[in-house]
């Protein structure tokens, strides 16, 4: 699904490598996590996938079912199936979530030629999504994510992807700011949408998540490269003994 | 000639430019007469002057007027949608034929030409007065021009509430149109109505409103000015506001070469609200000013002011905004905001905020920000898989959110974003 070979990366405003060779391969149907110390570069993994200004990069590639994602515009590779869940999702006053999904839904099905849907089965379709995540209809006629608390924000970037259905859903510190029944909210969204055909990178600082998410394979990104990958046990030593044990040991 | 001698004659080419009335009555000869002494003690403004330092007002005072192209559109009239009572200007010249029945329940209204006319009448006692009594604190030329020269214009006294709204709409068919409208209104105590006016008017337009509101009145007013791209105004709004009345003025503009909206409010009694709110959209040789002035004289009062700039292709934004409080308007609220989003790196945004405050006991906050689209937006729904252009559309509306929340009318909201939708849609 999701394959990327040598990523290498600098800012753009300032001559700082922060990526400096990444491999890592993502299976449709699988779940993996990344995690790692502060400064690692995860963050910037995720926006670099899903084309964010101001990174360079400067080697590698990454594709997306075959197709080389870097090339292309953020909407490009959001049609081709690309979706990151934001850390921080962005407050936009002034245009109604509602709008915006319609709006978002409707660009994507566009771009991959498809019909647009109309007002009422997205409405209805909406709706059922909103509802297993206890999202109310005040939330989907507020502007978007204004006036959100941390967990209605982060159930928002769910809803977003439920019903965007892309290929690849990559969630940024998802559990960031999260309680411990929003975070299970969150993780049963996730969850839902696990199948045969869709690829997740997850994102975190915990395995707090990932006792809700089940990963199957872990991955330690530290100094912009990833330096272990092993499977579900990884992130449990990780959260016990910290990151200080497995970085002598690959330095 | 000397600096002087020049002066003397703008101002007397400027006076002359505009036909009178063939018949008036005393008071409207004396009142106009005054109005022509202001003006020419003032004479005409110039680029030196305090509040045209950002606006030029060459093109505002020269003799003959410069053009304007005539645009030729197919767009249905913002406020079609409305129940309303149409009252039709065709480059100031009131056209009956077009205008609906002016026989409204709540209200009477007449046109300034009869009222001029008429020896005995309530408006004698008003013409003028509020533009008079604004040049005690910033000469305002071109409203004393306008008072001097007006010869068209309604008059309205609302003594009930009236259901309909009354609509102003100014047509704009001659490239060498040269306007000055003046209208009077008088909210009676309790009484309330909603004013709309639209369209582009004429090559060069001056207006100015006169507006008293009673104790207890209100008055709801939202203006389009339309999209001619060569036109110019000037227009005034002075209103004064008893206690506990309400006044809401909402102005969109799109294009035009030069708009300056000055509005000047005054609260002289208790508990009153005056929210004053304006967005505008330009893109190239544009230039749009508001200028308001609100005084607080009463205790208690809230006064807004939300003006919002979207500016493209070296537009020009001005703002000069100043809330004054007198020693004894303790518990003033007074919020003032004013933005500029620059689409680009031509255009600019001038903003003046001042506060001057006497009393002790207030809350008054102003800002004014200016800068470009916001980049962390723009990935976040270009990210969603929104197109560029689409996204930032997006986000120039939710950057005039603020200004278009203060219509009260959801269905005059609505009217207005949609022609805004549409104008970005034009220009993307």
């Amino acid at each position: 699904m999701l394959e990327i070979k040598g990523l290498k990366v600098s800012l753009e405003e300032e001559d700082k490598k922060i990526l400096k060779g990444v491999d890592l391969t993502v299976d449709a149907g699988k779940v993996h996590a990344i995690m790692g110390p502060n400064g690692s570069g995860k963050s910037t993994l995720s926006y670099v996938l899903a084309g964010r200004d101001g990174y360079e990069v400067t080697g590698g590639s990454a594709t997306l079912a075959g197709e080389d994602i870097l090339d292309m515009e953020p909407e490009e590779r959001a049609a081709a199936g690309v979706f990151l869940a934001f850390q921080y999702p962005v407050e936009i006053p002034g245009v109604g979530n509602m709008t915006f999904l319609r709006t978002a839904m409707n660009a994507q099905r566009k771009a991959r030629g498809e019909e647009e849907m109309s007002a009422a089965d997205f409405l209805k379709l909406v709706r059922a999504k909103a509802a297993t995540l206890d999202i109310d209809a005040d939330m989907l006629k507020r502007p978007v994510n204004v006036g959100f608390s941390g967990g209605e924000k982060k159930r928002n970037e769910i809803l977003q992807m439920a019903l965007l259905e892309p290929k690849m859903c990559i969630l940024d510190e998802t559990d960031s700011g999260l309680d411990v029944d929003a975070m299970k909210l969150v993780a049963k969204g996730v969850n839902a949408l696990r199948d045969e055909g869709r690829g997740f990178l997850v994102i975190t600082h915990y395995q707090r998540l990932l006792d809700h998410i089940k990963p199957d394979v872990v991955h330690i990104m530290a100094d912009g490269r990833i330096v272990k990958t092993g499977g579900p046990e990884l992130a449990l030593e990780v959260e016990t003994n910290g990151y200080g044990d497995i970085l002598k040991e690959v330095a | 000639m000397g600096a002087a001698a020049k002066k003397q004659n703008m101002h007397d080419a400027l006076l002359n430019a505009y036909p009178r009335l063939e018949l008036r009555a005393d008071w409207a000869v004396k009142a106009q007469d005054a109005a022509a002494a202001r003006f020419a003690a003032q004479g005409a403004p110039g680029p030196r002057d305090e509040y045209w330092r950002y606006t030029n007002p060459a093109t505002l005072t020269q003799v003959p007027a410069p053009s304007a192209t005539v645009l030729v559109h197919d767009e249905a009239p913002i406020f079609d949608a409305l129940d309303r009572v149409e009252l039709v200007f065709v480059d100031g010249v009131f056209r009956a034929d077009l205008s609906g029945d002016l026989t409204l329940a709540g209200c009477s209204i007449e046109l300034l030409a009869d009222v001029m006319a008429t020896d005995i009448h309530w408006a004698s006692e008003f013409y003028g007065t509020l533009e008079a009594a604004s040049q005690e604190r910033v000469d305002r030329p071109m409203a004393a021009l306008n008072s001097a020269v007006a010869n068209a214009g309604v008059v309205i006294h609302v003594t009930g509430t009236v259901e309909k709204a009354i609509a102003l709409r100014y047509l704009h068919q001659n490239d060498a149109s040269d306007v000055a409208l003046h209208h009077v209104i008088k909210v009676d105590a309790g009484a309330s109505v909603t004013v709309l006016e639209s369209g582009p008017s004429a090559a060069r337009f001056n207006k100015v409103v006169e507006i008293d509101v009673a104790d207890g009145g209100t008055l709801n007013h939202v203006r389009a000015q339309g999209r001619d791209h060569e036109r110019r105004a000037v227009t005034g709004t002075f209103a004064r506001l008893g206690k506990e009345s309400v006044f809401k003025s909402f102005t969109v503009t799109v294009n035009g070469v030069l708009t300056r909206n000055e509005t000047v409010i005054d609260f002289t009694g208790d508990d009153a609200v005056a929210h004053v709110a304006g967005a505008c959209v330009g893109d190239g040789e544009f230039l749009h000013d508001d200028t308001v002035f609100i005084t607080h004289d009463g205790v208690n009062c809230e006064s807004r002011q939300v003006f919002k700039k979207v500016l493209r292709n070296g537009a020009v934004g001005v703002f000069q905004g100043k809330i004054l409080v007198q020693p004894d308007a303790q518990k003033t609220d007074g919020y003032q905001i004013s933005q500029g989003l620059l689409l680009d790196d031509d255009s600019q945004f001038l903003a003046k905020p001042e506060l001057e405050i006497y009393a002790d006991d207030v809350a008054c906050s102003h800002g004014s920000t200016c800068g470009s689209v916001d980049e962390d937006q723009l990935f976040y729904l270009t990210s969603r898989g929104i197109d560029r252009k689409t996204a930032g559309n997006m986000l120039v509306l939710s950057f005039l959110a603020e200004a278009i929340e203060e219509i009260e009318d959801e269905a005059i909201a609505e009217a207005v974003l949609t022609r805004l939708g549409e104008w970005m849609e034009r220009r993307s």
